[in-house]
């Protein structure tokens, strides 16, 4: 039999699932490749030396091997661990948060440096103790408008009218802003969205993640934004993230 | 489920499918081991049926720690030997067996059947806790080990638990995280490095 090709390549962790006895199948994210599923074997044996290295959430420089269904880790080393993270529960339920979005928006083997820069950073802002409150909307946010979802914020998506600044409403089934004129004729659930926090929606939909750090929120707005994303997600993927009402739970 | 191994008699691909389920056996083992049982003498296979109906029948969860156990409540909980003043917390009851063969701890368990992982939809709720708190509320419990596994889940899940007990004043340990014994330094991850360098002890 000819020697199995191996390509090496660096990812993040997004989740890991066991199967068989020991082993496990781990999902990584590479800029490079897009999300890999691999199987790791024998890492849930404390002696082994790739376990610590593939636990969710680290930034990890991996040797595979190509197989028949799914490839094999030969080897993986921690580029960064993000240990921040894994030892406090709030900041884990968020970052866990951050990498079941980005597993869910990201097809298998679709490379995206883009979304990859995107989960990256904000994991590390996150690590040094960034407010979450305005990382995790820029987020979702920007993973949207990289995945062709972003909300429409500036005209009315029924009639296409620009919109004068005041308060609307939100249509997750258009993806955008609906004016009062059409909200009577159209159909499915709205969400209302102030004219402050359509505002801020803008704002993170052109600002990089310092920007969004930058920018104080009141929290009646932030809740706001927040259940308008929230809402948009769960129509988008057609399903409710599992680990939102974790992170609800054990928030602060 | 298919019936993928159509050559052969009816009951050894039931079996085949029996087996295919298990974890750990693909379905080539499943095969192998159907097979195997088919030239078995009829003693051997009638014993190893008796000890899979025996496991249902007589297996229960002890009411206190949720072990598996013939007896309830189990061995453990009912020996007036063992230290009541600490319990430790672990996944599974496999955990329970890895433990008491190291001697080392004489107190209680809790067997949480489960970890938090929230990827995976699974909550605190999913887990036997409410029943720990309920044997920690007279007083006689000086510890809790949380000895979950060092992985993420088993970190979620001792940090909400700890979290939990911080108001009663409770003390709640967890298991050192460290090197294995028979390692290889330069293989060990940063986290496990990390913290066994910070948890070093005087020599």
């Amino acid at each position: 039999m000819a020697a199995r090709k191996t390509y090496r390549t660096r990812g993040i962790v997004l989740r890991h699932l066991p199967i068989g006895e020991a082993d496990r199948i781990v999902t990584i994210f590479t800029p490079e490749f897009g999300k890999i599923r691999a199987v790791a074997r024998g890492v849930r044996r404390t002696r082994s030396k790739l376990s610590g290295h593939l636990e969710p959430l680290t930034y990890v420089a991996t040797s595979l091997a190509h197989g028949r269904t799914l490839d094999v880790i030969s080897e993986a080393q921690t580029v960064r661990s993000f240990r921040g993270l894994r030892e406090d529960l709030a900041l884990m339920s968020k970052a866990v948060y951050l990498a079941e979005l980005a597993d869910a928006f990201l097809a298998e083997q679709e490379a995206s440096r883009e979304l990859f820069g995107l989960l990256s950073d904000c994991l590390a802002a996150l690590e040094s103790s960034a407010e979450p409150s305005r990382m995790l909307p820029w987020f979702e946010v920007r993973m949207l408008r990289l995945s062709g979802f972003g909300p429409e914020l500036h005209e009315c998506v029924e009639c296409r009218l620009t919109l004068e600044p005041g308060d609307y409403v939100y249509s997750s089934d258009l993806g955008g802003v609906v004016c009062d004129g059409c909200r009577a004729v159209s159909s499915g659930q709205v969400l209302p969205l102030s004219l402050g926090a359509n505002k801020v929606l803008r704002y993170y939909s052109g600002r990089d993640l310092a920007g969004a750090l930058d920018l104080a929120v009141p929290s009646h707005v932030s809740l706001e934004v927040s259940r308008v994303l929230r809402s948009y997600i769960r129509h988008v993927l057609e399903r409710e993230l599992k680990s939102v009402e974790f992170m609800d739970l054990v928030a602060e | 489920m298919v019936n993928h191994n159509s050559p052969g008699a009816e009951p050894v691909g039931r079996l085949i499918e029996e087996f295919d389920k298990l974890p750990g056996i693909g379905p080539k083992m499943a095969q192998r081991l159907a097979y195997h049982l088919v030239r078995m003498p009829e003693e051997s296979a009638r014993s190893l049926a008796d000890a899979l109906i025996a496991v249902k029948e007589r297996i229960v969860l002890c009411s206190i720690c949720y072990n598996i156990t013939e007896q309830d409540p189990c061995r453990i909980c009912s020996d007036p030997a063992r230290d009541q003043s600490r319990i430790c917390v672990v996944e599974e009851a496999l955990d329970v067996m890895a433990l008491e063969r190291t001697g080392v701890f004489r107190g209680l368990f809790h067997v949480l059947h489960g970890a938090i992982s929230p990827m995976n939809g699974i909550y605190p709720g999913d887990l036997k806790i409410e029943p720990l708190l309920a044997r920690l509320r007279d007083g006689v419990v000086q510890e809790v080990v949380l000895a979950t596994n060092p992985n993420m889940e088993g970190d979620a899940t001792s940090m909400y638990i700890h979290n939990l007990l911080a108001p009663t004043g409770i003390r709640v340990t967890r298991p050192a995280s460290g090197l294995p014994v028979g390692g290889d330094l330069e293989y060990a991850d940063e986290v496990t490095l990390g913290r066994a360098m910070e948890s070093r002890q005087d020599l």
